[in-house]
């Protein structure tokens, strides 16, 4: 490799210090970002980078914010993002205004109406969310969710069409262990009044970091499709919440089951817990596999 | 530099190449400190004599080129490269052909160099190198893994003491990273490395290389052992905790 000293450009290490910002392990930005505002030593360029790549961060691991006055928790989506510091919280119909950088909300104001969905949609919209949050508070320990309405929102006629998308996510920080993880999924279900049927796209995705003396990552990823009947709201809601009850505890089976393969399947094809001829091999007779030379003299250097 | 390992120990490790292609750039004057603290994944090279791969790494370089265990020549060719000793050169040779065939027994596929080089008067280095490639594309035997890289370092420092004994101080690295892929179940991947220390006074009485080997092999047990049990075991617990298995949720429903 030729010495090429070829001075950066700072659109080129904006870009470097977006993908590290990007690229941190859940709960960790914070973290990696006192570490590449050090690297850059360039407060105003580190400034840019950051107002990059925390909005983003923060929409793509959804991440939960507490609304001052005890109003609840805001949740960082793409689906209920209003402007790049708003977003909207339908259960108690706010507007959380955040500082994405400090992952913090500094105000709420009243969504305006032209921000809610119609009477119509917010019945269905309200159904399911009941529905999921009685599901969210079961299954996750420390899961929030939200329904938003992402397509549609004015619709009025039980013959229009729209679409909702539910959101499920739940953290788990312990640096003091040094393991953080999330859980995230996102439901997509559009309301067909042609076909009187509901579609349903899931995605779900989870990653965990354990840094003990060592960086290991999990990183999952599962998408799937289902569909069930237009019904009044508070049974489409029950329909909707069984249906994602389904595809999550499978996923989360499947999951077991990877883990489960790993000592004698998947992890053995990378090296295995024995040789092949299962037992420990023989430093002390390799002789047996030199045909060329006898090395059961001393080796080694100086004696 | 504080801040650039800080940065290696949190960004995803399958991703280990790119975060230091990235410290380099941004941090040019740190780039040999950079390239002896972070361990990367492993490179090969063919040997032209013999058509045979090996594995390079810092033990092995001279300027730009690389010494093959194999045919113990610099690709590319490089005068007055550096090379160790007549006997050190027999212990290197030695240590090449066991090794293969212990790689083989546990790996089943992959390839693996050695280099040994003078430290100073009573005292050498030795460096233990493995790759192995376990996709399904690759050397996977068993034909389930979409990707699965395993890069294992192992340098040694053997210093000879008195009374027919020797001192070893053995570094190890292993950096791994699978995914496997499926309709059911979707992308699962995992992806780590660590690092780990071991220090022995041994008798040479069976010489180095059994003494060398029985610490390799313990170590690298031990190494994949703590992966599966230990940091693979955390990230799944870490997953029950988000979502506790249903058998918990059922369990705990009619207290209620």
């Amino acid at each position: 490799m030729a010495d090429e000293e070829v001075e950066l450009s700072d659109e080129q290490k904006k870009e470097i210090a977006k993908w590290f910002l990007l690229n941190a392990p859940p709960g960790e930005i914070q973290f990696v970002a006192k570490d590449v505002k050090k690297i850059l030593n360039d407060d105003e360029l580190y400034h840019e980078a950051a107002s990059e790549a925390f909005p983003q961060y923060n929409k793509s691991h959804m991440i939960c914010i507490e609304m001052p006055g005890r109003v609840g928790d805001v949740i960082i989506t793409p689906f209920n993002e209003l402007e790049e510091n708003e977003f909207l919280d339908p259960r108690t119909a706010q507007v959380a205004i955040i500082d994405n950088i400090k992952q913090v909300c500094t105000e709420v104001r009243p969504a305006l109406d032209e921000e809610l969905p119609s009477a119509y949609v917010e019945e269905f919209r309200c159904a399911v969310d009941i529905e999921i949050a009685r599901y969210v508070g079961e299954v996750y320990p420390k899961g929030v969710c939200s329904v938003y309405c992402v397509n549609g929102k004015d619709a009025e006629e039980p013959e229009s069409d729209f679409e909702l998308a539910v959101v499920i996510a739940a953290a788990r920080h312990s640096p003091q262990n040094f393991c953080n993880g999330s859980w995230r999924s996102t439901w997509n279900i559009e309301f067909k009044s042609d076909f009187q049927a509901l579609e349903i796209r899931g995605k779900m995705q989870v990653g965990a970091h354990y840094f003990e003396e060592g960086n290991v990552q999990l990183d999952a990823k599962h998408e799937c499709n289902d569909s069930t009947i237009l019904q009044a709201p508070e049974d489409c809601a029950v329909a909707i919440a069984n249906i994602i009850r389904h595809h999550e505890a499978e996923y989360l089976a499947s999951l077991e089951t990877s883990y489960s393969n790993l000592p004698d399947t998947t992890f053995k094809d990378l090296r295995r817990k024995l040789p092949v001829t299962r037992t420990l091999f023989p430093w002390h007779n390799t002789s047996q596999f030199s045909l060329t030379r006898d090395i059961a003299k001393e080796l080694g250097i100086g004696k | 530099m504080e801040a650039a390992m800080g940065l290696m120990r949190r960004m995803p490790p399958k991703h280990s190449e790119t975060a230091l292609s990235a410290l380099l750039t941004l941090l040019p004057h740190h780039s040999s400190d950079l390239l002896s603290q972070v361990d990367q994944p492993l490179q090969v090279l063919c040997d032209v004599d013999n058509g045979k791969e090996f594995i390079l790494c810092e033990y092995n370089r001279d300027a730009d080129s690389y010494r093959s265990p194999w045919s113990n020549k610099y690709h590319p060719p490089l005068e007055d490269g550096a090379m160790p000793s007549i006997d050190l050169r027999k212990l290197e040779i030695e240590a090449n052909e066991v090794f293969t065939i212990y790689r083989d027994q546990y790996y089943e596929g992959g390839i693996s160099s050695v280099y040994m080089w003078e430290d100073d008067d009573d005292s050498f280095v030795g460096c233990f190198l493995i790759k192995k490639d376990g996709s399904k594309t690759g050397h996977g035997r068993r034909g389930v893994l979409q990707e699965g890289a395993w890069d294992a370092i192992h340098v040694i420092e053997v210093r000879l003491e008195d009374e027919g004994t020797a001192s070893y101080c053995l570094t190890s690295t292993v950096m791994l990273s699978l995914t496997t892929n499926n309709n059911a179940a979707g992308t699962f991947s995992l992806s780590g490395s660590i690092r780990r220390q071991m220090k022995m006074k041994l008798s040479v009485a069976e010489g180095h290389l059994c003494n060398m080997g029985r610490m390799i092999e313990e170590m690298e047990s031990k190494l994949r052992n703590s992966l599966d049990q230990v940091y693979f075991g955390k990230t799944k617990e870490m997953v029950c905790t988000l979502r506790p298995p249903l058998e918990v949720v059922h369990m705990k429903l009619p207290d209620k």
